[in-house]
């Protein structure tokens, strides 16, 4: 892996493990970095990046900014499996089946095995999971 | 006329060529399988020949008048068509044909690059999701694993391809089958099995409502799998990759891990049954795991004869364009 990308995932760890529910600020993140010693720029870089990509939501507040998760750890999680099964996209939210449309083979897999119960408890995550961001 | 007749001789064939090698109880399916690499050549010509085909009828009827082969044509057209001195021949009628072929070459060249498009942008994040979620594990040596219950094992193809597996993978198999596995998906990484399918995702894009345009993807996937398989089984045994698909096929759904998901029951059940690409999937492993457990060589004169065949499915539209 670069070491943007490490930097990118222990800064994502950060923001997860200890951020309180108004997020963290840059040098809140980069104290928590203590160890790596990284200067206040880099991390304010790795936190651009991370919002470019939509990985992390920020606020403004006063002068700094505040970074939070777009979305937990497992839903995250829960959109790879949704990739890995070849589930993502599969209903729209209509409840339409559009599986006949997506046939683009963005991943080879093993071999499909789930269930339409799995798939159920995937997406609910998921739902769940947007729900809580709205409320 | 002889060249409308050479593309119309082109699309027959590769009709037969695709009946062959599909038509339940003829050889050909049996031949498909014992022999998936050749099989999948095969399948590359005949969808290349059919798109140049496609193009090439409406070209060469509107262009008959011509009378010479389609390629030199067209550049004498376009020659006649920006020098503003259309021959008499080239009426309405002619260029509605060449339009159509135009329109028709625009339509598969957009949707292929459509096709690209939307696959890279999804590896793409897929790959960044994967930076910050899966990690390294002893157990799945050059694999990533993701922390999620259920059986999943994957390759994101690309320059930098990807090997992942869930830890409810890891669970499942033990150390043989799982290295048959890291195989099998490696294979597909190594052979760019994504490329291989790329030219059907981009026909079904194309002609979303033609069904045997599906029956052809479905065909090239289940060769590419049983490619793989045949990749994994010269490296391990054959016996550890028929379990491991067996016990894919039949792992039980566990999705709700310690709380993680946020959620206390499993909604309703909605019938698995009524998913018709699972059945196809079930179909496919079946097939699988029986090529697995009665292993056969591939007879060499028919895998020669089947490449010529390819060969000459691709030279015959070519030939006309380069003429």
């Amino acid at each position: 892996m670069t070491r943007l990308g490490d930097l990118e995932r222990a800064v994502m760890d950060v923001l997860w493990d200890r951020s309180p529910a108004g997020g963290l600020t840059v040098r809140e993140v980069a104290e928590a970095l203590e160890e790596r010693d990284l200067a206040y720029t880099t991390v304010m870089t790795v936190l651009d990046r991370l919002a470019g990509k939509d990985m992390v939501e920020r606020e403004r507040e006063g002068r700094a900014w505040r970074y939070r998760p777009a979305a937990t750890r497992e839903a995250y999680v829960a959109q790879l499996m949704l990739d890995a099964l070849d589930l993502a996209g599969e209903v729209e939210p209509d409840g339409r089946s559009r599986r006949s449309l997506r046939r683009d083979a963005a991943l080879v897999r093993f071999a499909r095995s789930v269930t339409g119960t799995e798939a159920e408890v995937l997406r609910a995550a998921l739902a769940d999971e947007a729900r809580d961001r709205q409320g | 006329m002889v060249y409308a007749a050479h593309f119309i001789a082109t699309i027959l064939a590769c009709y037969l060529t695709a009946r062959i090698l599909t038509h339940p109880g003829w050889p050909g399916q049996a031949w498909a399988w014992q022999s998936p690499r050749a099989a999948i050549v095969c399948w590359q010509a005949v969808g290349l020949a059919i798109g140049l085909s496609a193009i090439g009828l409406p070209l060469s009827l509107g262009l008959a008048s011509y009378d010479v082969p389609t390629g030199t044509a067209l550049r004498r057209f376009v020659t006649d068509l920006f020098g503003g001195a259309l021959p008499a021949t080239v009426g309405p009628g002619q260029l509605v044909l060449i339009a159509l072929g135009a329109t028709i070459a625009a339509l598969l060249l957009g949707a292929t690059t459509r096709s690209v498009l939307s696959t890279v942008r999804a590896q793409r994040r897929h790959r960044d999701l994967l930076a910050l979620v899966a990690r390294d594990d002893p157990a799945a040596p050059g694999a990533l694993v993701l922390d999620h219950p259920s059986a999943a094992a994957y390759c994101l193809p690309g320059v930098r391809p990807q090997v992942v597996v869930s830890a409810g993978t890891l669970r499942l198999l033990d150390g043989a089958e799982l290295a048959a596995v890291l195989s099998h998906e490696r294979a597909h990484a190594d052979e760019r099995h994504d490329l291989v399918l790329l030219p059907f995702t981009a026909l079904c894009r194309a002609l979303p409502w033609a069904r045997w345009v599906h029956t052809a993807y479905e065909r090239v996937a289940l060769l590419v799998e049983m490619r793989a398989d045949d990749r994994a089984r010269r490296l391990h045994a054959d016996g550890p990759l028929a379990a491991a698909l067996l016990r894919f096929a039949t792992a039980p759904a566990r999705v709700t891990p310690a709380g993680a998901l946020g959620i206390a029951t499993p909604p309703r059940c909605r019938a698995a049954a009524s998913d018709g690409a699972l059945g196809i999937a079930d179909t496919h492993l079946d097939a699988r795991v029986q090529r697995l457990l009665a292993p056969g060589r591939p007879p060499r004169l028919r895998v020669a004869a089947a490449l010529g065949m390819a060969a000459l499915l691709v030279s015959l539209p070519i030939s006309l364009f380069l003429g």
